[in-house]
């Protein structure tokens, strides 16, 4: 009995977390203009979507995705070497500096994006970097590399500490050692940084909307939020929405299996 | 350096980490094809004194030579030698085959070659058949097998060990030991190991390295070494012994144990005072008889598989270890004999300490950064330089350090048959020396107290 509770406490818990994609996800599969009209099945939007003929209030709706995945891409590759070299460096420094610079690096997750996404803006006004495509990188890049070194930091301290020294002794440079005994052992931190620096920016709104300028640059949370002001949401939203939940859910999925293969593993090693 | 069969020659090495000296002046010269072990407690060089050799330490004074080439800003990669770690820090992501072609890969050997050499390797190491494994799937044991063959593919002029069974259990260590021994001649090569085992030094090694406290203490065959060891570390780290203050009467005649006795060295002067070191096995022990050297009263007496090891007292409070075949029963009457031959006398290092220090005024000197109160001092101004000799048995020390002038930490303890040596390490970094009856555990950290009317003081001589 106590347990049929549980299970139906837990079941509503989820119905009300999943209920508004859920929503969203069924009413992309109607024409109607209307969000909660249902008039009838039918895969209208999906169509108008992929043939990038959409025209909203800011624009292109296509291009806006475009711009989005191009610099959730660069902006992941980027911090993922950064939050790498990164990490190599504070696992081999030692004491204080060590502690201080794992202190730095845990702030910016911990910041408002409001506040980064000003005090960014504010730098790049200062810097005369200028604002589009370049101040939105290096912005995403700033908040997704801190989330690299967290995820490569445990690989390093699982390696053997005289890996490095081994592969020197055994005649490789230190660029040759990087390469074939170090990065390979980090590679699994580097692709759990990758993918979540990759959502991070992705979603991002707040940080994109203060450092994009004013030169029309359209990431789609900025396109959502003014095609939202500027009188309700263009229909064709729902069915991108309802891609970018099952991409973002898969690769969730992704990250979990090969972690639960890792440690798998690692317990059959033992 | 001009002899050609130096292989690997240290050069007053000295190396520091942060204030710490953990290498004080270390020469060292090892010969092609040789066994040298590097044996010492934990903490005493040996390890940082492997991987200077190797290069992943440089040294901060002296010159390191390999082949007959300064070797002090050359990098591990270009080093002609190869290591076998602790941990095998082998590479998890690689299977075993491609572990040891790692270093061949790099140097370019051409492919087929590389594939007959790991194979050879594989079936040296008694691993035929492995090399497509995961290493994560192996043993400890074949775990540092293949570390072993990943090192010697190489065909280094040298091989370092650093306590490379040490993670292994004792069977496995004893079966590897041999192992490692039959690839020593096989090879060729000059291996250099490391370990705080001595019965494994004294196994495997052509030459041993006795270490402690970054300074070598003596450089010789294992018979040499154990023998005839230079100080009471030495003694005391290799195998069980019976260490005694004595006095040297003469040539080849020694006080010891309240008797004297006949023994074989000579030149130490007449009433010297000097260290002795009688091996438990080279103490004859016979029921109560006047042809014995002295007489003792049998304490405690324990089968140890091939012998007895048991505790004699003399009637003058000596505690001696001693081993026989034959058992003799707890509370015997017991007389011993030593012969000649088997009494190693050694010079003492010291026979007091001897400390710097510095007057505060008429009746406070500092030493070991500590003021201490001494008797009034004529003729010595505030400021004056000076030395303090305090006898090992005249400083006092506390169980809580709060009790003592300073703090130091006991470093070790020498059993000296009826009482016990200590060496502490005070804050200041320098040693004192102690004799007391009371027992201390090595690691107790103890205050240190001095009388004034134990002080010793007079001028230092300025330095040149």
């Amino acid at each position: 009995m106590k347990k049929l509770f549980a299970r139906i406490y837990l079941g509503l818990i989820l119905l009300l977390l999943y209920a508004p994609l859920i929503f969203i996800a069924v009413s992309s599969f109607t024409e109607s203009k209307v969000l909660g009209n249902w008039t009838g099945f039918s895969t209208k939007l999906y169509s108008n979507l992929f043939s990038g003929t959409m025209q909203g209030a800011a624009g292109s709706l296509m291009n806006a995705v475009y711009n989005t995945l191009f610099i959730a891409l660069i902006a992941a590759l980027a911090a993922t070497l950064l939050g790498t070299l990164a990490a190599i460096g504070i696992f081999y420094s030692h004491g204080r500096s060590k502690n201080v610079t794992m202190f730095l690096n845990n702030i910016p997750m911990v910041n408002p994006d409001v506040i980064t996404g000003v005090s960014l803006f504010l730098l790049f006004v200062f810097l005369g970097i200028s604002q589009g495509y370049v101040s939105v990188i290096l912005a995403h890049i700033t908040f997704c590399t801190p989330y690299v070194v967290l995820n490569v930091l445990p690989k390093l301290h699982q390696m053997s500490s005289n890996t490095y020294e081994a592969a020197l002794d055994l005649g490789a440079t230190p660029g040759q050692a990087l390469w074939k005994v170090m990065i390979p052992q980090l590679l699994p931190g580097m692709i759990t940084g990758f993918i979540l620096s990759f959502t991070m920016s992705l979603d991002d709104f707040a940080v994109t909307f203060f450092t994009r300028g004013t030169v029309g640059l359209e990431t789609l949370s900025t396109y959502i939020y003014t095609d939202a002001r500027k009188g309700g949401l263009t229909p064709e939203l729902r069915p991108l929405m309802t891609i970018i939940f099952i991409v973002v859910f898969a690769l969730l999925v992704f990250i979990n299996i090969r972690q639960e293969r890792a440690a798998k593993k690692k317990a059959l090693s033992k | 350096m001009s002899e050609s069969n130096i292989i690997i020659s240290l050069d007053h090495v000295s190396k520091w980490f942060g204030e710490k000296r953990v290498l004080d002046d270390v020469s060292l010269n090892i010969k092609k094809g040789e066994f040298v072990t590097i044996l010492g407690p934990s903490g005493c060089g040996k390890t940082t004194t492997l991987r200077i050799i190797a290069g992943f330490e440089t040294p901060d004074e002296g010159n390191i030579f390999i082949g007959g080439e300064l070797m002090n800003k050359v990098q591990p990669h270009k080093r002609p030698v190869n290591t076998v770690f602790q941990r095998y820090a082998l590479f998890p992501h690689l299977n075993v085959f491609d572990n040891i072609a790692f270093g061949l890969k790099l140097n370019g050997v051409p492919k087929d070659e590389i594939e007959k050499r790991v194979l050879r390797v594989l079936k040296m190491v008694g691993m035929t058949d492995y090399e497509w494994r995961n290493v994560d799937s192996l043993s400890g044991g074949q775990q540092q097998r293949v570390a072993i063959a990943r090192a010697i593919v190489n065909r280094p002029a040298v091989l370092l060990l650093d306590e490379p069974l040490s993670a292994l259990d004792h069977k496995m260590r004893k079966d590897m030991q041999i192992e490692l021994k039959q690839m020593h001649k096989k090879l060729g090569i000059t291996f250099v190991y490391v370990t705080h085992d001595q019965e494994e030094a004294l196994t495997l090694s052509d030459t041993v390295v006795v270490m402690n406290e970054g300074v070598v203490q003596q450089i010789g065959t294992p018979t040499d070494i154990y023998n005839e060891p230079v100080n009471c570390f030495v003694a005391d780290f290799i195998g069980e012994s019976n260490i005694f203050n004595g006095t040297m009467i003469a040539d080849r005649l020694v006080s010891f144990m309240g008797h004297e006795f006949e023994c074989v060295d000579e030149g130490f002067g007449e009433n010297v005072p000097v260290d002795v070191v009688v091996r438990p096995e080279d103490i004859y022990i016979m029921p109560r008889t006047d042809k014995g050297q002295f007489d003792g009263t049998v304490s405690s007496c324990i089968f140890k598989g091939v012998h007895y090891e048991m505790i004699v007292n003399t009637p003058d409070g000596h505690e001696l270890m001693i081993q026989d075949y034959n058992a003799f029963e707890v509370g015997m009457e017991v007389s011993m004999i030593i012969k000649p031959n088997d009494i190693q006398v050694m010079k003492k290092e010291r026979v007091c300490n001897t400390l710097e220090g510095e007057m505060i005024d008429s009746t406070h000197v500092e030493i070991l950064d500590t003021s201490f109160e001494c008797l009034p001092q004529e003729g010595l101004n505030s400021g004056d330089k000076v030395l303090v000799e305090v006898d090992f048995d005249k400083i006092d020390l506390t169980d809580d350090k709060r009790d003592g002038a300073c703090e130091g930490d006991i470093t070790f303890i020498l059993y000296k048959a009826d009482h016990y040596h200590l060496t502490v390490r005070t804050e200041s970094g320098e040693n004192v020396y102690v004799d007391t009856q009371d027992v201390w555990e090595d690691r107790d950290i103890v205050g240190v107290n001095i009388r004034p009317e134990d002080m010793r003081i007079r001028l230092a001589e300025a330095k040149a």
